[in-house]
């Protein structure tokens, strides 16, 4: 399968509700802080590739243009890729595939979200994504999906609010150790339970919040890595796919795009039983029902378990399968992009036994990051290994 | 890494612009063409009726229609008319607007597969006419029609299903 590609350095701007800098300035923080880690110079980046969400947040044509000179990008090959909440993730799966292919021997990906510009809420920018003619009309707003697919989700398996909660609480938890978080908080499932209803069953403690924030990360192949760095971590697979748009024709109860997705990271990374080879795993938790329905996507417990292992503390930084040691998306924040490259470097970090006081306590060697997107729709997954 | 940078601001801050930003409103108007297969479906709804497609070759029924089968791959072209009634397949009970405002009278959103398509096949719309709290996943509805000459061609001809 081509080259062994590393990802060698890692970089994060702190991730806010609304930031004084401007997107190319958090992508410029972002990308100097990865660049910086392994003492690499733009001038060793042969490519870059940037990952950022609908140029409606900003109100600027061609968004990826707009950033680059930021991103590092000025007189290189340059691509901006974008599959809505799956970008973060998908961006490494582009370096992966730039690095492995031997076009370029060295690369940064950066990604940039900043949600704030737009007025009077960044929600806004999301009713477009429902089909003009079909959907619009109704009046929808963005909470509908979820919380349409949390009530199937919930109904099908039978499971409680009160254990998806959980995942609210254990995140938001995880998120105190984070230097970059917006929101880490600690609450009870109480709290969640008695938080502001916005769409039934989704409430206010069940969501992440609006984010500025940007990541980068530096990639190689095996031949460069150590030379930027004596602990490279490898990608060993990476995995994507899209289901319909028509997702009223769907049941929305399980997440097979994310599977595919999976399946196909699985196989290039040569994992066969998944649930005793992931050591640590970043599900995309933009809601908290979301960590447990990826789990099972990803094949890492049966359908409608999930639940069961949050309860059992599996999925504390101290069980079995430590998911979101970061804090997710819940915690630490959702610039959407940012969030999912943040997922990434979270893995970075764990396997490089670099992550302070959220690091995982047993001895990771293989961990999984995975990011969602559009309209319930597209699965991104990138396995790590050192 | 020990630095991370980013200067947050405060929302307070910014409502008494104690900094500064520069604002505009884009002004995007657009008029969507409706396609042939939704074309078609929305003539159907100005004459109440629900249409949906059959592919020749694996055969399901679905709805919204389509003028291909993304499974086969092939044209579509077997119009067939479904039923105005289906089941509440999910729901939602949504208290806010799409800027966060809250809503004085809760939309019921849901995914309603259509009576007469292949089982699953639903589409979005609003549950009216029953509180809140006793819509459950499996519930039977019905289509509330706009009256004839109101009807114009468009998803909203249906006002909302009711239970029935």
């Amino acid at each position: 399968m081509g080259r062994r590609v590393a990802i060698v350095g890692a970089g994060m701007t702190k991730f806010v509700r609304r930031a004084k800098e401007t997107g190319k300035e958090l992508a410029y923080y972002a990308a100097k802080a990865a660049l910086d880690s392994c003492g690499a110079k733009l001038k060793d980046i042969d490519a870059v590739v940037l990952g950022s969400a609908p140029d409606t947040f900003d109100g600027v044509h061609m968004k990826g243009e707009y950033l680059s000179c930021g991103a590092g990008a000025f007189g290189k090959p340059y691509l901006r890729c974008y599959v809505g909440g799956g970008t973060g993730v998908f961006s490494v799966a582009v370096g992966w595939y730039y690095i492995a292919s031997g076009i370029f021997d060295t690369c940064l990906v950066v990604c940039e979200e900043k949600m704030s510009s737009y007025q009077p809420h960044p929600q806004g920018a999301f009713l477009t994504i429902f089909d003009h003619t079909t959907e619009r009309p109704l009046g929808p707003n963005l909470l509908w999906i979820f919380a349409l697919e949390m009530q199937r989700y919930m109904q099908t398996y039978g499971i409680k609010k009160e254990e998806i909660a959980l995942v609210a609480v254990k995140n938001k938890k995880n998120a105190l150790d984070h230097p970059a978080a917006q929101i880490a908080q600690e609450i009870t499932v109480e709290d969640v339970l008695k938080s502001e209803v916005l769409c039934y069953p989704v409430q206010r403690l069940d969501v992440s919040p609006v984010s500025d924030g940007a990541c980068a990360i530096v990639m190689t192949n095996e031949y460069l890595a150590r030379r930027f760095t004596d602990k490279p971590v490898w990608v060993s697979g990476v995995g994507w796919c899209l289901d319909t748009a028509y997702w009223t024709n769907r049941d929305l109860c399980y997440p097979r795009y994310v599977e595919e997705a999976a399946r196909m990271a699985y196989k290039m990374a040569g994992i066969r039983n998944p649930r005793r080879e992931i050591d640590v795993v970043e599900p995309y938790d933009p809601f908290d029902y979301k960590e447990l329905h990826h789990l099972e996507g990803l094949l890492l417990c049966d359908r409608g378990e999930a639940p069961q292992l949050l309860v059992d503390g599996k999925t504390q930084r101290d069980g079995e399968l430590p998911v979101c040691p970061s804090g997710g998306l819940l915690g630490v924040g959702n610039p959407i992009s940012a969030a999912g490259l943040m997922k990434v470097i979270e893995i970075f970090w764990q396997l490089r036994g670099e992550a302070g006081k959220r690091q995982i306590a047993k001895k990771a060697k293989r961990g999984l990051a995975q990011a969602w997107g559009d309209l319930m729709q597209v699965g991104t997954v990138v396995i790590l290994e050192v | 890494m020990k630095n991370f940078f980013a200067t947050p601001l405060r929302d307070e801050d910014f409502k008494k612009k104690n900094f500064c930003y520069e604002t505009w409103i884009g002004n995007c108007f657009y008029a969507w063409d409706c396609g042939k297969a939704i074309g078609r479906y929305l003539e159907g709804l100005k004459e109440g009726k629900i249409l949906g497609v059959k592919c020749p070759k694996c055969e399901r029924i679905m709805v919204p229609p389509r003028i291909f089968c993304e499974w086969c791959f092939v044209l579509v072209e077997d119009f067939v008319e479904l039923k105005d009634t289906g089941k509440i397949n999910t729901f939602s009970i949504s208290y806010i607007s799409w800027d966060m405002k809250r809503l004085e009278k809760p939309q019921i959103p849901a995914v309603i597969e259509i009576d007469g398509a292949s089982p699953g096949y639903g589409i979005l719309h609003l549950i009216s006419e029953v509180d809140p709290k006793d819509v459950k996943v499996g519930m039977r509805v019905k289509a509330v029609w706009k009256e004839e000459k109101e009807r114009e061609g468009k998803i909203t001809d249906i006002k909302y299903f009711r239970p029935y």
